[in-house]
């Protein structure tokens, strides 16, 4: 039986101290995200959807209120809540490989032997399609794939949550649809719980369960959440004529950009 | 497709036989073709400028020569430098020997303290970057003592080790400790965000983050206070031997002073700037092939 409340964000509030004074990010955020959940996070930039992502992660600490994860308090960074950042955050002085392996020893060190620590790592990469290119640097490869190496390190470490920060934002439309099918049979094949930032409405419909929508900054809070009630394994080309994903795309649009219309100049 | 792979790898050496080279193809069809000069351009104008400097520079010397009697004219420094340097390693007592032996008695006295200050100041350079208490302990201290003249410190060492020899060490053991640990410092806080991020989320033990992230993002800050390093280093050699005597390529410039031997000074003064720039174009070597590509996107 699933975890109803697997994550639970209960009225949390993000202040910035900067040089120029206190920033009011988020406030009284409240949100539930069931066990194998898809939750995307979507708003127009500066909303606090990364801010939030970086709670969950663990990454910055909420100013009041409560962050919980399988029934324990978010208290900092963990290889439960496996991270995939925008810009992939490979270390470019390590191989494909060596980057994975970095996250798989780490986790699974401490109980397993140095083979099947190689096996892990190399099954990640083949997960993600990667076999061939498990050698290389990261300046030696497309970016697409170097996202694709994130997103199989993150997925290595057996996380309890997997969160992405706008994983796909940086790579051209072909790739970035191509990723998005191989992210969704991925999360098919392991049933992971997964948070993800986006600015992209048909990424949003086409991957989540729910869409959580985020009022402009800032003092930024949850404005709305769709939940989209299509079928899996979703196809992209037969969606676009689907009446519900045309209706679902349409209220994140008129939220977006009647709603929550983007603020001018003072925003910029 | 296989099919056309199997025509194609049929009969390589048949098409090799019938195709002349790719210039003869596109002369053929009324392509001209560059001469060589445009490909010899790049290469004159890499190679014509320094010899033009340097051909100005000893005709200069040789205009000065030949208006003051007491400055010796290329062709005899030049055939004095080849005198010296068919025995460069002979030895007549301390007071008297190749000059070869000179420039390896600094060599040894600069790599011995640049050594030594490389095995402390890296280290402590580490621990100020990634410790903020530490840099609140250090930085006052390295800031005060950073704009003293090393030789400033000749008469402690002096007075410590009672021997001229490890007070000279000691002068190059202070004036290359200070690019070394403030590079290495603010190389470790430059470590992009991203990669502790990772180390974070990770929760990548202290040591981990140290062999995996810091380490190699450090290491080409690390080298340029290296670099930096060695090149004061081996600028105060020449002083501090000056003050303290002994063998050595400074002490020796003094010597010839004191002997009027201005060729030899001359002399010294090119072998001095020869072997800065051979130490410091091996340490960009070095730093070159430490130095990642920022992966991108």
């Amino acid at each position: 039986m699933a975890n109803l409340k697997f994550i639970e964000v209960q009225h949390a509030e993000m202040v910035f101290e900067t040089r120029k004074g206190s920033f009011h990010a988020l406030t009284e955020v409240n949100l539930t995200v069931e066990q194998g959940e898809f939750i995307t996070l979507i708003g127009h930039s500066g909303c606090g959807k990364s801010t939030l992502l970086n709670l969950l992660a663990g990454l910055t600490t909420a100013t009041e209120g409560a962050l919980i994860c399988a029934g324990r308090e978010i208290a900092g960074p963990s290889p439960e809540r496996a991270v995939v950042f925008q810009n992939h955050s490979l270390l470019p002085w390590l191989t494909c490989f060596e980057n994975v392996y970095l996250a798989v020893e780490r986790v699974f060190g401490a109980k397993e032997g140095k083979a099947r620590l190689r096996e892990r790592t190399a099954a990640a990469l083949a997960l993600v399609g990667l076999t061939a290119a498990s050698s290389k640097r990261p300046n030696e490869i497309s970016g697409g794939m170097k996202q694709r190496v994130g997103i199989a390190r993150a997925l290595s470490m057996e996380p309890k949550v997997l969160l992405m920060d706008e994983p796909f934002g940086a790579l051209d439309a072909l790739t970035r649809a191509h990723l998005q099918d191989e992210l969704m049979s991925i999360v098919a094949k392991t049933g992971s719980t997964v948070v993800m930032v986006t600015h992209d409405v048909d990424e949003a419909v086409l991957l989540s369960d729910r869409i959580v929508m985020m009022t402009n900054g800032p003092a930024a809070t949850i404005g709305d959440i769709v939940q989209v009630r299509l079928p899996r394994p979703r196809e992209r080309v037969a969606l676009a004529h689907d009446p519900l994903y045309i209706d679902y795309r349409t209220r994140v649009l008129e939220f977006l950009y009647h709603r929550q219309a983007r603020p001018q100049k003072e925003a910029a | 497709m296989s099919a056309v792979m199997d025509s194609m790898m049929g009969t390589p050496a048949k098409v090799a036989l019938e195709k002349p080279v790719r210039s003869a193809r596109l002369a053929r069809q009324g392509v001209k073709l560059s001469n060589g000069k445009s490909r010899m351009a790049g290469l004159a104008l890499a190679v014509m400028p320094p010899m033009l400097g340097l051909g100005i520079l000893v005709l200069l010397w040789q205009i000065l020569s030949v208006n003051n009697t007491s400055f010796p004219s290329p062709l005899v420094t030049w055939v004095e430098a080849v005198r010296m340097f068919a025995d460069p390693f002979y030895s007549n007592g301390p007071n008297d020997q190749g000059i070869g032996w000179n420039i390896l008695a600094s060599l040894k006295r600069v790599g011995l303290g640049f050594g030594l200050a490389a095995a402390v100041g890296i280290p402590l350079g580490f621990m100020i970057g990634r410790f903020k208490f530490m840099a609140g302990m250090f930085n006052p201290i390295i800031s005060l003592l950073k704009p003293v003249s090393p030789l400033a410190w000749l008469p402690i060492g002096l007075l410590v080790f009672k021997a001229a020899d490890p007070a000279a060490i000691w002068s190059i053991f202070i004036c290359s400790i200070w690019p070394m640990i403030i590079n290495t410092a603010s190389g470790v806080q430059r470590v992009p965000q991203d990669y502790m991020n990772v180390a974070r989320v990770l929760n990548l033990s202290e040591w981990k983050i140290f062999t995996r992230i810091l380490l190699p993002s450090v290491l080409p800050y690390m080298l340029t206070g290296v670099r930096l390093a060695i090149g004061t280093a081996w600028l105060v050699i020449v002083a501090a031997e000056m003050l303290t005597g002994g063998v050595g390529i400074g002490f020796w410039v003094w010597d010839e002073w004191n002997n009027l031997n201005v060729p030899h000074i001359i002399i010294a003064i090119v072998v001095i700037g020869v072997v800065g720039l051979i130490l410091e174009q091996a340490l960009v070597a070095l730093a070159k092939s430490f130095t990642y590509d920022e992966a991108g996107n």
